[in-house]
């Protein structure tokens, strides 16, 4: 049995701001009608957390739910319950038109923690990310550099980035750079 | 720079996020139908200096099409609306006609 690897194993540049990939997480694409009843209540049952609105992500530790367009919902769970929950959904709506899929080998997570992190982002995203229009738990799919990524912010000191797996590394760098480079002082 | 509201998620993405697709409205002349129309359909496009409507999708972001009536002239946008409609909405049309009195494209005015 090989050994399951996250895309940059758990590396750390550490600094005023901190950009950490989060290892191994668990996260299932999940397409369907969003307004349907058995959807929203199975994604809420396999992780706990409140069915988010429109823009929105739920999270809870290593579970949430993140909305990702008006037709897909992105569940995290922790990296070993994936395939379970999978299972779980696929039980619940037998019948329905929807798909879930383990996606977890697919992605990485990248956290930036530190005081100026939203401006780290800021640089990178052409996103308005001021305090008053970006708040936690806003969840926004966009692009980072030169690569796609997805971001919410965990609280007002930290953003949690997705992106695909293969581009994890350039992804963990420009965040590097923009945080070596400082804060802009504008945000 | 182009920041459109993408009508699908809600936000207002800027023209980077964005895929250009050209003119909207158009209606798809398939078999059947006369070669006149199906060249008109091939390769006839709207080309104003003013009010246009075009096609967008949000690329890196939802991934949806939408609508978006603009000027090609001063680039201000009049508004953005589902793709799923077969001409530009009254609501739309209204806008546009407050600040561009006597506008048309194509048949639309």
């Amino acid at each position: 049995m090989s050994n399951t690897v996250s895309a940059l194993q758990g590396k750390v540049t550490p600094g005023e701001v901190t950009i950490r990939e989060a290892g191994l997480r668990g996260m299932i694409i999940l397409r369907g009608d969003l307004s349907d009843k058995k959807l929203r209540k199975v994604s809420a049952d396999v992780t706990g957390v409140k069915f988010p609105e429109q823009g929105q992500a739920n999270c809870d530790g290593d579970k949430g739910l993140c909305w990702m367009s008006p037709d897909e919902l992105l569940v995290l769970v922790p990296y070993e319950a994936a395939a379970d929950a999978v299972a779980q959904i696929d039980a619940k709506l037998a019948g329905t038109h929807y798909l879930a899929e383990n996606v977890s080998d697919a992605r990485a997570v990248i956290l930036v923690e530190g005081a100026f992190c939203r401006e780290v982002i800021a640089k990178l995203a052409p996103v308005d990310l001021h305090p008053d229009s970006f708040k936690p738990g806003d969840f926004r799919r966009t692009r980072l550099g030169q690569v796609a990524a997805a971001f919410w912010m965990r609280d007002e000191d930290t953003f949690a980035v997705i992106c695909f797996r293969s581009v994890a590394g350039y992804t963990f760098d420009v965040l590097a750079a923009s945080a070596k480079a400082g804060a802009v002082g504008y945000l | 720079m182009l920041i459109l509201h993408c009508p699908c998620c809600g936000v207002d993405a800027d023209e980077t996020d964005l895929h250009a697709g050209g003119q909207a409205h158009l209606k798809r002349e398939g078999p059947g139908s006369s070669d006149d129309d199906f060249e008109d359909y091939l390769f006839m496009r709207e080309n104003p200096k003013g009010v246009h409507f075009e096609r967008w999708r949000h690329a890196y972001g939802c991934g949806k099409w939408f609508l978006a009536a603009r000027c090609t002239h001063t680039l201000e946008v009049f508004g953005t609306y589902s793709a799923q409609t077969l001409e530009p909405p009254q609501e739309i049309k209204d806008k546009i006609s407050a600040k561009r009195p006597g506008w048309s494209w194509g048949n639309v005015q």
